[in-house]
């Protein structure tokens, strides 16, 4: 069980990472920055990113300016994670029937990809209770992704729930992450090679190809709206 | 002298509003030319306008209240059903027309549609009509045996609000400006992505004069956030965009004013760098000052003023709140970072004033270059009270009257606010009531 002191204290330092996004993301060239582990403090800003462009996407008729605002921001912290690769088009459901125009590109196998091998590490974290078993040996990572947790799990691993789990800090959380995660190669479209974690998926050669009935899929289960089911087929 | 009136501030004049209903909360406030009126507008589609009691010998210590002189629906919620949306009736914008006759005349707006308003008073009724019996049925003709000329006899001042123009169906996004034109024939309506000219006598056509929609939606990068028409040259305009810029066109050179006469843009000071730097730079509001030569323009941070000969940087920067920049990601967060707060020049162009969080607002002297923090909160302005100047301790030891950076009230943002064309009367929206603070100069 979790002792309120040591939640508390995950609670502090967690609250904290996010404020010291501004102090050290000074450029590239600046000492911390090298020193600093970025993948944390970006990656919880990446996914409430994600969160907020999704959410935005939801309404029935989006504030333009927010989610103007919320891509071009996404498409920073991108470019952080992987400074020297091509910026891929960041994503969004298809269309609902209520958003005037098709605002985005609806599919974007990078930000799918990154999408997946995060959820997917995540989902090893031993005693996540939110995360079902990975469906990771199912087929390309673009259905795997409804096995695991939405990616408001990811957010909660990162806070005080998850406090006790990672005696041996949040670096533990990436311990067997292969940093191939950050190579160059993930951002490209239809690359070949990627690897989503320490027990690779099948390759992501499909990735690409990601249709928009699949993203679909994938966004309802993060929002949570959709249950965890089997994944859809290709007439759905 | 100039600089006194800052320690006789102000004496607080408050319309209370106990409800808590979102529909209350009040989205815009605006003073007529003549300051005799002030209408402001809520979420909940209603108007409400105050005057200015005349000054009475009699009553020298009631001088200037405001009080309610009329109050209407100007939008109702709509369902757009081919898009299958609700449009929400709340009030975006409340610009008035320059009084020409007895009558006033405002715009309102929503997300979708404009309105002209009407606001006339009837002080007199006629009497004497025979040709309806008492209960207003029209009564048989082979019974009226004389005819009787109506006589026009004082009755109880009544205040009628009438729509008299529907503007509809000309934007496909957000309207977030409306603006009058100096020709006091056109206006203008703006939303994220377009810009159109209206004439007022025509309701079913508009001219689009900006239009920043990409071909491909996929490259969207940019919105419009604030459009202004120049206070004396109607065929200059003004329009802000989500990444700090200005634009400021001119409809003689074309009929599509997509090519800029002027771009004002600062550029980015790489020390201050984050992430977030494109969001705190979104231009929120963009005014001309009263004489036409400057441009204010608030984003989240700062107030700039800007002159209209110098496109490359603003000639003045004022700090309203910089103790948040340390607080971006949090702010981002819960969204705070997205609010959209405006900005208004006294009738001098001397001063300026824009709000902030936990009710407080910010006046600054464009001459001494002095600043002010003050309270828009029941608990620290009785009625008739003096405002006392804040101040927020941003580390180290907080003093007594001092509130801290973590004490403050997010959910308390100022975002509305109107200055009095000649004197120094302000009206401050806090939420769901509304302040009014005149300067005491005895």
């Amino acid at each position: 069980m979790l002792s309120k002191g040591l939640k508390r204290k995950r609670e502090e330092e967690e609250e904290k990472e996010p404020l010291a996004v501004d102090a050290w993301w000074l450029d590239p060239g600046h000492a911390s920055v090298a020193q600093a582990p970025p993948a944390v403090a970006s990656s919880s800003l990446f996914d409430l990113s994600v969160l907020k462009l999704h959410h935005s996407l939801q309404q029935s008729e989006p504030n333009l300016r927010h989610l103007v605002l919320v891509v071009n921001t996404l498409r920073r912290i991108q470019a952080s994670m992987a400074p020297a690769a091509a910026l891929p088009p960041v994503p969004s459901p298809p269309a609902a029937p209520s958003v005037a125009d098709n605002l985005l590109a609806s599919s974007d196998a990078a930000l799918s990809a990154s999408m997946a091998s995060l959820l997917e590490d995540l989902s090893h974290i031993e005693g996540l209770s939110q995360a079902p078993q990975p469906l990771a040996d199912e087929g390309p990572p673009g259905r795997s992704i409804g096995g695991a947790a939405p990616s408001l799990g990811a957010l909660d691993l990162l806070g005080p729930a998850t406090g006790c789990l990672l005696d041996d800090g949040l670096e533990g959380l990436f311990e067997d992450i292969d940093t191939s995660m950050y190579d160059n190669e993930l951002w490209a479209p239809a690359s070949e090679g990627l690897k989503p974690g320490p027990e690779d998926g099948p390759g992501k050669e499909e990735a690409p190809e990601l249709d928009e009935a699949e993203l679909d899929y994938l966004m309802d289960v993060l929002v949570g709206t959709q249950a965890l089911e089997r994944p859809p087929g290709p007439g759905r | 002298a100039k600089s006194s009136h800052w320690k006789k501030l102000l004496n607080s004049f408050l319309i209370p509003n106990l409800s808590k209903r979102k529909a209350d909360i009040i989205s815009t406030v605006e003073f007529n030319h003549t300051g005799e009126l002030l209408a402001t507008g809520d979420k909940g589609g209603r108007v409400v306008i105050f005057q200015r009691e005349q000054e009475s010998k009699n009553q020298v210590h009631r001088r200037g209240e405001y009080n309610v002189y009329s109050t209407f629906q100007s939008h109702e919620p709509e369902f757009d059903y081919l898009k299958s949306l609700e449009i929400e009736e709340k009030i975006n914008k409340i610009r008035w027309l320059p009084q020409q006759n007895a009558a006033y005349f405002l715009l309102s707006t929503n997300d979708k549609t404009v309105k002209l308003w009407k606001v006339s008073e009837r002080d007199k009724r006629p009497e004497g009509y025979n040709l309806k019996d008492e209960e207003g049925r029209l009564r048989d003709p082979a019974t009226i045996t004389t005819l009787r000329v109506p006589v026009l006899r004082p009755m109880d001042l009544m205040v009628e609000a009438t729509p008299r123009r529907v503007f509809a169906n000309a934007h496909t996004y957000h309207i977030n400006s409306i603006s009058v034109n100096s020709d006091y024939e056109t206006y203008m309506s703006a939303d994220d992505l377009r810009i159109n000219l209206w004439n007022f006598e025509i309701t079913n056509q508009s001219f689009n004069i900006v239009d920043i929609k990409p071909a491909n939606m996929e490259e969207l990068t940019e919105v419009i956030t604030a459009a202004e028409f120049h206070p004396h040259h109607c065929n200059t305009f003004v329009y802000s965009s989500s990444k700090g810029t200005i634009r400021l066109c001119d409809m003689r050179a074309s009929a599509l004013c997509d090519r800029h006469t002027k771009f004002f843009e600062e550029p980015e000071d790489p020390s201050n760098r984050s992430f977030f730097s494109e969001i705190i730079s979104s231009i929120s509001d963009v005014k001309f000052s009263h004489s036409g030569r400057y441009i204010m323009t608030r984003d989240y941070l700062t107030v700039k003023v800007w002159d209209l000969n110098m496109e490359n940087r603003p000639i003045e920067t004022y700090q309203v709140h910089d103790y948040l920049r340390s607080k971006l990601c949090s702010l981002y967060e819960n969204d705070c970072i997205f609010d959209k707060f405006e900005c208004v020049w006294n009738g001098s162009d001397s001063v300026i004033m824009t709000g902030s969080y936990n009710n407080f607002f910010r006046m600054f002297d464009r001459n001494t270059k002095r600043d002010v923090t003050l309270e828009a909160s029941r608990e620290n302005s009785k009625p008739r009270a003096i405002l006392k100047p804040r101040k927020v301790c941003v580390g180290g030891k907080r003093r007594k009257d001092e509130i801290s950076v973590d004490s403050l009230d997010f959910s308390k943002k100022i975002l509305h606010t109107a200055w009095h064309p000649s004197e120094n009367i302000i009206a401050v929206a806090a939420t769901n009531n509304l302040y009014i603070f005149q300067d005491k100069v005895n």
